[in-house]
């Protein structure tokens, strides 16, 4: 008696009749039931699509509205500059290298004249450190802000890519104040740079860097107490820290993943190691840790021009090396040496000597580094860019996988590519 | 208190596993360099990845340099970041005339793409890569090039345009 109670009933849902004419149907269309669970289906997105910083095109497989597949296409961008850098001279590359990580051009100038002065041994005159300092940071800054508004547009936040604009356009106007172009700006010479800073420049700095931390609180307010930007990018895309540097993570997502690791501090160029500054690092390895690092990262470079501008004292700004560095205009139109060394320095180049340097640096979006060949003449034999965005993209596959379609903008994001660099 | 790894901490390291593997050293501006045995290089940054002092987690760059008038024509060069010790090393070999060379994908994942550029621009063919296909140029160029004899402007006709279909 009570094991008829227990045993359960079995259910037709499916009628007899039906069933016939299901199958009756099948063989006409010759259609397989478990076929009806392979629905996976290839997205094609981008090139031409605003949420991927430029011209990245990736192939989605898709399963329902789950990635299950992805592959990236790069060169959509591609200039071929390490074939341009081996047919000019060092000097006429600078502003090539404007177009590289066109987000963080000063950045790009500063980093790429220092591995040529690694290469030829040139050193800089203190006033030049700390004026590359403040404009790299400056330029860290507007790479920043555009990597945080345009992830908070991809997810939905519109208002924060109006205002962080507004605050790059503040760092612009610096740069057209000092070196004359708000965006290409090709300001850095070999052997120091090109323009001294003057005292409105020094003022418009101050001004920036007083109103700034005001401007990023409100950016913050809005963004930190949202729960849909904040549901959105937590526990999105997770990497860990054995992972992130295995795949060649680099910069402020490297720091998201919890390795505090920053080239300024661990292997110091310029005066970095003369000023105080935190490495902020976040240990959750997410999108949202990603995104933090980068805010965090604004206000500590804040501090690092503060201190530049405290510490910077008058004096020259560009080295005293005749054979290397490019006299001054006035000095060519009234000395004959100076007059030589500048027909033969842009004529045939300065002349490094002889070998193969690599020089890696803390660009804002992760490590640029440089590997030049030398063979003794004025033009790099080899010139390779070791570019973050690159590096970094290549993670996406990994990242993406087992998301919605929809958080794949935000992941593009949180690890803000600039598609001139990952091209090259 | 940990002992700073130094250039000759390594050399020693690398001579006590590998008698025969290093050709020659340089030192420049600061930057060592380590000439290695073409045969021996999968083995010898395998042992330099998982070796527990030296630790060389992350391969920060993998080019390769056309020498165009040498008899061994190509070079790679692998740049190799050590986050524990805070040291960077560069370990450079020849190519072999056959352009095969093994892929180190296996030990690093963020060699692939950095394998493909160089298959892109060079021609250098990886054996056991698992996803050889060029990283920028389209599928269907055939040329190298960063090779040294290809000119700066490109070749006519190196790139094919869109046939259009007439209506």
């Amino acid at each position: 008696m009570e094991n008829k109670i227990n045993e359960v009933p079995r259910i037709n849902f499916v009628d007899p009749e039906e069933a016939a004419i299901y199958k009756a149907l099948q063989k006409q269309s010759e259609i397989i039931i478990e076929d009806k669970l392979e629905n996976t289906m290839v997205l094609n997105m981008g090139p031409q699509h605003p949420a991927t910083h430029g011209v990245l095109r990736l192939l989605l497989k898709l399963d329902g509205e789950r990635v299950v597949g992805c592959v990236p296409e790069l060169g959509y961008l591609h200039r071929g500059y390490e074939k341009l850098a081996e047919n000019m001279t060092y000097y006429e590359y600078i502003p090539h290298t404007d177009r590289l990580d066109y987000l963080a051009t000063m950045a790009n100038n500063v980093h790429y004249v220092l591995a040529v002065e690694k290469l030829a041994g040139i050193d800089i005159p203190d006033r030049a450190k700390w004026i590359r300092m403040i404009v790299a940071e400056l330029s860290r800054i507007a790479s920043h802000l555009i990597g945080i508004g345009t992830m908070a547009m991809d997810v939905g936040a519109l208002t924060i890519l109006l205002w962080s604009l507004r605050e790059r356009e503040k760092i612009q106007s610096i740069f057209d104040k000092v070196c004359g172009a708000r965006f290409t700006t090709s300001y850095t010479r070999i052997g120091g740079v090109a323009s001294d800073i003057d005292d409105e420049g020094i003022a418009m700095i101050k001004k920036f860097i007083d109103e700034f931390p005001f401007y990023l609180h409100e950016m913050e307010k809005l963004l930190h107490t949202n729960k849909i930007f904040l549901d959105r990018c937590e526990g999105i895309a997770y990497i860990s820290k054995e992972d992130a540097i295995a795949i060649g993570f680099t910069g402020p997502n490297l720091r998201g993943s919890g390795v505090e690791w920053d080239l300024r501090v661990k292997q110091p160029y310029l005066f970095y190691d003369k000023v105080d500054f935190k490495v902020p690092t976040y240990t959750e390895g997410d999108a949202l840790a990603r995104y933090y690092v980068r805010v965090d990262e604004t206000l500590e470079s804040c501090k690092i021009i503060r201190q530049c501008l405290e510490k910077m004292q008058p004096g020259s700004i560009i080295a005293n090396e005749p054979k290397k560095v490019l006299p001054k205009k006035e000095e060519i139109y009234t000395r004959m040496e100076e007059l030589i060394h500048d027909f033969m320095l842009v004529n045939f180049g300065m002349n490094p000597p002889k070998g193969n340097i690599y020089a890696g640096f803390e660009n804002p979006k992760g490590e640029l580094g440089f590997y030049i060949v030398s063979q003794g003449k004025g033009y790099p034999w080899k010139l390779k860019i070791r570019s973050p965005s690159f590096n970094n993209l290549q993670a996406l596959p990994m990242l993406v996988k087992g998301h919605l379609v929809s958080d794949v903008v935000a992941i593009i994001g949180s690890i803000d590519p600039v598609m001139g660099e990952a091209d090259k | 208190m940990e002992t700073k790894l130094t250039n000759q901490i390594v050399l020693n390291k690398i001579k006590q596993k590998f008698p025969s593997a290093i050709l020659s050293t340089e030192e420049f501006q600061g930057d060592f360099i380590l000439y290695v045995d073409t045969n021996q290089i999968h083995e010898l940054l395998k042992f330099l990845k998982e070796d527990s002092e030296l630790c060389f987690e992350q391969s920060t760059d993998i080019t390769a340099v056309d020498w165009a008038t040498r008899k061994n024509r190509f070079s790679m060069v692998y740049q190799l970041l050590s986050y524990k010790n805070n040291y960077r090393l560069r370990v450079m070999c020849y190519v072999d005339g056959s352009l095969h060379h093994p892929t180190v994908s296996d030990i690093w994942p963020g060699a692939n793409w950095q394998e493909r550029e160089v298959y892109d621009m060079y021609g250098i063919i990886f054996d056991n890569h698992p996803d050889l296909r060029r990283m920028y140029l389209p599928e269907y160029f055939e040329k190298y090039p960063l090779r040294k004899d290809y000119p700066l402007m490109g070749n006519p006709g190196d790139f094919k345009l869109p046939t259009i279909i007439e209506d």
